[in-house]
């Protein structure tokens, strides 16, 4: 293939240019095995443990924001642009030890040491974006970091320790590089499309949305890839060779979030930290849901575009979405088509994606002011799992308390995020009240016949999603129906 | 002379008892603490991946690896017919566990093969494209499944016996009879297993491996490559976590590397997948234990009856002391007039189970546990009454006796349970929760009080041995190795601050090494929490024989008695004379006196007849309690832990924070056993719980809400410990069976208390909402 073009990064305070980089090479390999910076660890290679945690600083409407994001399935080709930090960068030029690590030296926070790079940044990254986080904010910054020898307390405690020194008062050297930094990333987004390798091992960056659909036009077959956290386990856990791999995610295009009376519109490539934001400003019964998703890097990394494109049954995003009415926009080269996002999904492994097409856009309809939404998801560790079941309640009453509407959908239930339409009937145009909804309950077994694996038996799952259509009754009567880590309920 | 200096620094900087931070906590947070990938390879280092078995049981009908030899980099094949000495890892000599398989696999994940190739994603890469054909042969992976067909056993299984247990329970007002399962848990050490070989000149090779058990390594090695011990060097300065994992489980990667790097002559690095290593490697044993009690209606236990049916994989490995120690510990804190313990090791198509922080003890004492959780539902009683009523007694009455016959003569778990009963407020909360529970129709809540009796030394009398090898240089500088290994429980740190004490400098003078088969040999597992007990002792012995040759040199030199030779703060006070430390060491060393001892330390006093189970095979007990309350919703099955307090032993600590952290540590582990640590086995034998995506530890947001961690300041041992310390590494881990008994409350709680939820664990949000369905349904 013609070469055109080069990565170009900022790796801690060197300036480096790549002209070949491996399709599925991964950062984590070549900050190991090429720099030698041997600090960041390997733990698991699959987004689960955050002892290969760094940071990625990028360009955000005009921001420079550094994120938290899992070196081991971050594919270095979609770096350009971009400024890594690693825990080699911290210490300052006198070796003395950055507060955040400082901290966590008072306060006993390491025992083997092996997760400890891993807890160092993700809370380095805390400390930079929110002044004086409280225990709910550390731990959700946590939540993709896995630690099996302190029991956590103390890591803890170093976070909220540190939480009162704000970088403006002390060496940073993040702070130190900021205008710098910005400058040089705002020079170094591709005016054209980087094209590198050879056949069997080629990366192509797109160098807009326009010629993302000539390159997917020409190679249908192509492999896209966002936010990597699906992609990144082919890679390192079935060693898949992908080729080419077209990167997206540096894509602006993609990441436009715009809103209007009518809902919501969010680029394919918005992570779901920043898709979140924006919806549960609509939606403010999406919050606890996010919560519940990855942990912070997977979060930083990870695209509602992609959730919904792999067609996984187990998606957390698209049951609420399709709960909301959420429509699909998919584009290739011969123009745009809409779907609603349901009709998306056809089987489990089939979607409706055609050759050269790929997911642009979502709109969310924004819901009536006085419907009734709610979602759950249900794992066995509460936190960074993937769901056994998330079910997602949306309904409308009249002024007699009867119900004229009802959408209720779920993951993990059938091949694909589906909704329950026979328990919509039964709901629809009867009171809301316990002995609707006890009757409603039974017609899940017309809707769904789960399967039992790891995660759950096929038992649980059809006895608990009854009992979530009884928790969002009885919360819609005022009583406290489930249990809240993060939040206390009002 | 120079007594300004020494007005001035009165103090070492850590001496024993102090709360001194781990040595390598700088390292750590700098990314400047090298694990054993992080060190730089030598040059033309190889890599190796496995090829494992997709069957859980069958024979091997053919093997075509030419589709692995001819892929891109690929070095060498190797197969079980290419180990030079035995084919075989058994750690127990048994015999009965190969490198690599050969003729038939017996379980699903076994390695059959090693790729050896020029990067470790070419060898990985490669290892996928064999074809093998089997023969399928019936397999069970069940306990229930192996018990129902033909309960082939692993190793010799274990009776406890003492009084008439069926007499007393045929005279029993109240009976009880039940079953529990209990399940495994993966060791989920962040760090993989890994090891680096490196070859040189004749038989020598020299293997960098992450074990808990460099010596047994060093065996391993020598007997599969069929060469004496003396050839075979193994070192490790720092493991990214152990508990237990890396206590035989290291031996078949560090065989491999070291195989092949002898055969092909360049270093061979091996480090499995985190999948691979999940599959490949032990875990803690499943138990089904099956009990049956007598009792009276005060709740005192009149006989206990029962048996523990092991998951132990398809080797023996460590099965048989593991499943020992789980009837050491099934009468927990709790006196049992007649009681029968078995075991039964049970050989199941899965991977070999191993040591795991508690050795067996955790499963032992959750079975003991759920006796008195019967009881005290069947009665109507808070458990916590049940307890009190059932403790060992003072020493010298005439409940003292455990199962296996030794007397519990150190018993303080009485206090610490009032102590804790007071501080937590135990009492109020218990009935706050309970009026709770009656005005809340979704959520409920339960709390548990449990206590901890933990017998310290290794039951393998023989491996209460250890050693150390102390140099002093002739700057004063120290160098301190002994045959324990670092794994994060802050050993290193524990016998440095022996040494530094011992010598009263500062502990930046001890330069703590990496453990080498060559300083110290014939060194025991760093397992069964004894590493401080028998290191710091070692060390202590190494310093003591030191510092005589040293005050026999001042001494003379001096023309004083012994007796006004002592050490001090950074000096020696000779007389009336302070001599700076390293200038007395330098005088010493023109006088050549030698500065350098191998010292040694075996614990007195244990002794164990396993034909007769009986004896003491412990040298003390560590005792500890806990308070867990927890949430649960009974819609579905989710819960969170509100508030745990703890109050735990260590006898004197040698350093309070690292046993705090220990404590703690060991208490979220524990806890993860017993709430979402789940191994899943599908019906071809495959264990789909295989890595963190599927296998779910705790998280900072699983930790309790409010998390009151108290070491019992006034404990001292009663043995002669180093510095009358105890040990801290496995006893806190059962604090957490608190968690499970107040999840059992609140499930309780749907039925008013009548019946006794029989929570199986591990206690996820499935097996809590069926056991609180199946309570409705009562
Ligand atoms: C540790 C960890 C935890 C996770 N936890 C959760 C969780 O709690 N809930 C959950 O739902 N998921 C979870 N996931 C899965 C994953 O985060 C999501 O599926 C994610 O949304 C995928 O987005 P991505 O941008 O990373 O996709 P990628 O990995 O980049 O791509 C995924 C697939 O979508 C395709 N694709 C991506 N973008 C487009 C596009 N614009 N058009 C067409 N095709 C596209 C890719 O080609 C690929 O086939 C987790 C993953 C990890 C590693
Ligand atoms: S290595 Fe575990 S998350 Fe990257
Ligand atoms: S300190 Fe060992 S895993 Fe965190």
């Amino acid at each position: 293939m013609q070469q055109t073009g080069r990565i170009r990064l900022i790796l801690n305070d060197e300036d480096i240019v790549l002209d070949d980089v491996p399709a599925t090479g991964t950062l984590l390999d070549w900050l190991r095995l090429r720099r030698r910076l041997t600090g960041t660890k390997e733990g698991c290679a699959e987004g689960d443990c955050g002892a290969c945690t760094v940071l990625v600083g990028r360009l955000l409407d005009g921001d420079l924001v550094y994120e938290s994001v899992n070196a081991c399935i971050r594919l270095l080709g979609s770096l350009n642009a971009t400024h890594v930090v690693t825990v080699e960068h911290l210490a300052a030029p006198d070796g003395a030890l950055h507060p955040v690590q400082q901290a966590l030296v008072d306060h006993h926070g390491s025992q083997c040491g092996f997760c400890t790079p891993g807890f160092v940044m993700s809370l380095y990254g805390l400390w930079l974006a929110s002044d004086r986080p409280g225990r709910p904010e550390i731990e959700k910054a946590l939540q993709g970091n896995l630690c099996r020898c302190t029991g956590y307390e103390p890591i803890v405690a170093a976070a909220e320790a540190v939480a009162a020194t704000r970088p403006s008062a002390v060496f940073d050297p993040i702070e130190r590089t900021r205008a710098d930094v910005k400058e040089k990333l705002a020079a170094l987004a591709p005016r054209q499309t980087i094209r590198m390798g050879e056949v069997g091992n080629r990366v192509v960056i797109p160098a807009d949305v326009g010629a993302l659909a000539e390159v997917l036009a020409a190679e249908p077959k192509a492999t896209l890839v966002a936010g990597c956290t699906d992609v990144g386990l082919w890679v390192t856990k079935q060693m898949r060779a992908l080729d080419p791999v077209v990167f997206i995610n540096h894509l602006q295009e993609l990441q436009a979030i715009e809103r209007s009376d009518g809902g919501l519109t969010i680029g394919a490539g918005v992570t779901y930290t920043q898709a979140f934001a924006a919806l549960c400003e609509m939606v403010p019964a999406l919050r606890p849901l996010i919560d519940r998703i990855g942990g912070a890097q997977v979060r930083n990394m990870g695209t509602i575009g992609g959730n919904i494109a792999n067609g996984s049954p187990i998606g957390d995003t698209p049951p609420p979405l399709i709960a909301l009415g959420a429509t699909l926009a998919l584009r290739a080269t011969a123009g745009r088509r809409e779907l609603p996002l349901e009709d998306y999904f056809i089987e489990y492994g089939r979607q409706d994606r055609r050759p050269g097409e790929f997911v642009e856009s979502l709109f969310v309809p924004a819901p009536a002011a006085d419907d009734r939404f709610a979602v759950y998801k249900l794992s066995k560790r509460r936190d960074e799992d993937i769901s056994a079941l998330c079910g997602a309640f949306r309904i409308a009453l009249d002024h007699a308390g009867t119900v004229t509407y009802a959408r209720l959908c779920f993951g993990g239930m059938a091949g694909t995020p589906k909704r329950a339409t026979h328990v919509e009937a039964a709901l629809r145009g009867k009171p809301w009240t316990e002995a609707t909804i006890v009757a409603a309950a039974m017609a899940f077994e017309q809707d769904y016949t789960p399967l039992s694996d790891w995660r759950a038996t096929a038992a649980y799952r059809m006895l608990a999603a009854r009992n979530l259509l009884m928790r969002f009754y009885l919360e819609t009567t005022g009583e406290t129906a489930q249990l809240h880590r993060f939040e206390e309920v009002a | 002379m120079d007594k300004s200096a020494f007005e001035e620094r009165k103090t070492i900087s850590a001496p024993m008892h102090a709360s001194l931070r781990h040595d390598s906590a700088h390292k750590h947070v700098a990314g400047s603490a090298d694990y054993i990938d992080d060190m730089p390879e030598p040059e033309g280092t190889l890599h190796a991946a496995l090829g494992m078995s997709d069957r859980a049981h069958a024979e091997i009908v053919s093997m075509d690896l030419s589709a692995v030899r001819t892929a891109p980099g690929v070095v060498w094949v190797m197969t079980g017919a290419d180990v030079p000495g035995h084919n075989d890892i058994s750690p127990t000599g048994r015999h009965d566990e190969p490198v690599l398989a050969e003729g038939r696999v017996e379980f699903h994940g076994q390695p059959v093969f090693a790729v050896i190739a020029e990067s470790r994603e070419a060898a990985r890469k490669a290892a996928r494209l064999a074809k093998i054909e089997y023969r399928d042969l019936p397999h069970w992976t069940e306990v229930t499944d192996t018990l129902e067909n033909g309960a082939t056993l692993v190793t010799d299984p274990l009776t406890l016996s003492r009084g008439d247990a069926d007499a007393a329970l045929a005279a029993s007002p109240r009976t009880i009879s039940g079953e529990m399962r209990i399940g495994g848990q993966d060791h989920f050490y962040l760090e993989g297993h890994i090891a680096l070989a490196i070859p040189g000149e004749d038989d020598d090779v020299t293997v960098w491996s992450s074990t808990q058990h460099p010596s047994e390594v060093q065996h391993m090695v020598g007997h599969a490559l069929g060469v004496p011990s003396n050839a075979v060097t193994v070192q490790v300065r720092r493991m990214g976590g152990g508990f237990g994992g890396k206590e035989t489980q290291s031996n078949q990667f560090a065989a491999i590397a070291a195989i092949a790097a002898k055969k092909l002559k360049r270093a061979v690095k091996f480090r499995p997948d985190r999948d691979e290593d999940m599959t490949t490697t032990g875990k803690r044993h499943d138990f089904l234990v099956a009990y049956e009690t007598g009792f009276d209606e005060e709740g005192r236990i009149q006989a206990v009856k029962a048996n523990y049916a092991a998951r132990c994989g398809f080797s023996s490995d460590l099965s048989g002391p593991v499943t020992d120690r789980a009837l050491f510990h099934a009468d927990n804190a709790y006196f049992y007039p007649n009681v029968r313990l078995t075991s039964q090791p049970l050989k199941t198509n899965t991977v070999s189970n191993t040591a795991f922080r508690g050795f067996g003890g955790p499963q032992g004492m959750v079975g003991g546990e759920r006796i008195i959780e019967e009881i005290a539902y069947a009665l109507g009683k808070d458990p916590l009454e049940i307890r009190k009523a059932n403790f060992y007694g003072e020493p010298g009455s005439d409940r003292v006796l455990t199962p296996y016959h030794q007397p519990v003569e150190d018993n303080i778990v009485a206090r610490i349970v009032d102590e804790l009963d007071h501080s937590s407020d135990y009492k109020a909360r218990r009935r706050a929760i309970i009026d709770f529970n009656a005005k809340s129709r979704v959520i409920r809540k339960g709390i548990a009080l449990t206590p901890v009796k933990f017998g310290i030394s290794f039951t393998a009398t023989w491996y209460n041995q250890a050693g150390a090898l102390v140099h002093v240089y002739q700057d004063g500088s120290i160098h301190l190795n002994h045959g324990g290994t670092e794994m994060g429980q802050g050993l290193f740190t524990k016998v440095a601050q022996v040494l530094a004490d011992a010598f009263q400098v500062d502990i930046a003078t001890v330069k703590i090494t990496a453990t080498t088969t060559a300083k110290v040999p014939n060194t025991s597992a760093t397992a069964a929490s004894s590493g401080s007990d028998l290191n710091g002792m070692a060390a202590f012995d190494a310093a003591r024989q030191i510092k005589e040759r040293l005050v026999a040199f001042a001494a003379e030199k001096w023309g004083v008695s012994p007796d006004d030779v002592a050490f001090v703060p950074h000096h020696v006070r000779i007389g009336e004379t302070l001599v700076p430390f390293a200038d007395f060491i330098k005088q010493a060393y023109m006088a050549r006196v030698q500065l350098s001892a191998a010292g040694f330390y075996k614990t007195p006093k244990i002794h164990w007849d396993r034909a007769k189970g009986m004896g003491s095979p412990f040298y003390y007990f560590a005792y500890g309690a806990a308070v867990s309350e927890v949430s649960i919703d009974t819609l579905t099955g989710e819960y969170q832990v509100d508030r745990v307090d703890i109050l735990h032993d260590v006898g004197r600590s040698l350093n309070p924070a690292i046993d705090k952290g220990q404590v703690e540590g060991a208490f979220v582990q524990g806890m993860g056993w017993l709430t979402t640590e789940e191994l899943w086995w599908d019906d071809k034998g495959r264990l789909r719980t295989h890595a963190p995506s599927t296998y779910k530890i705790p998280l900072a947001s699983d930790r309790p809400k409010i998390f009151n961690v108290r070491l019992a300041e006034w404990s001292e041992n009663a043995e002669p410990t180093i510095g009358r310390s105890k040990a801290v590494g496995e006893p806190p881990f059962m604090l957490a069976i608190s968690v499970l008994e107040a999840l059992s409350m609140a499930v309780a709680s749907v039925a008013d208390y009548r019946h006794c939820p029989r929570l199986d664990a591990p206690a996820t949000p499935e097996r809590v909402l069926m056991a609180v369905e199946r309570l409705r349904g009562m």
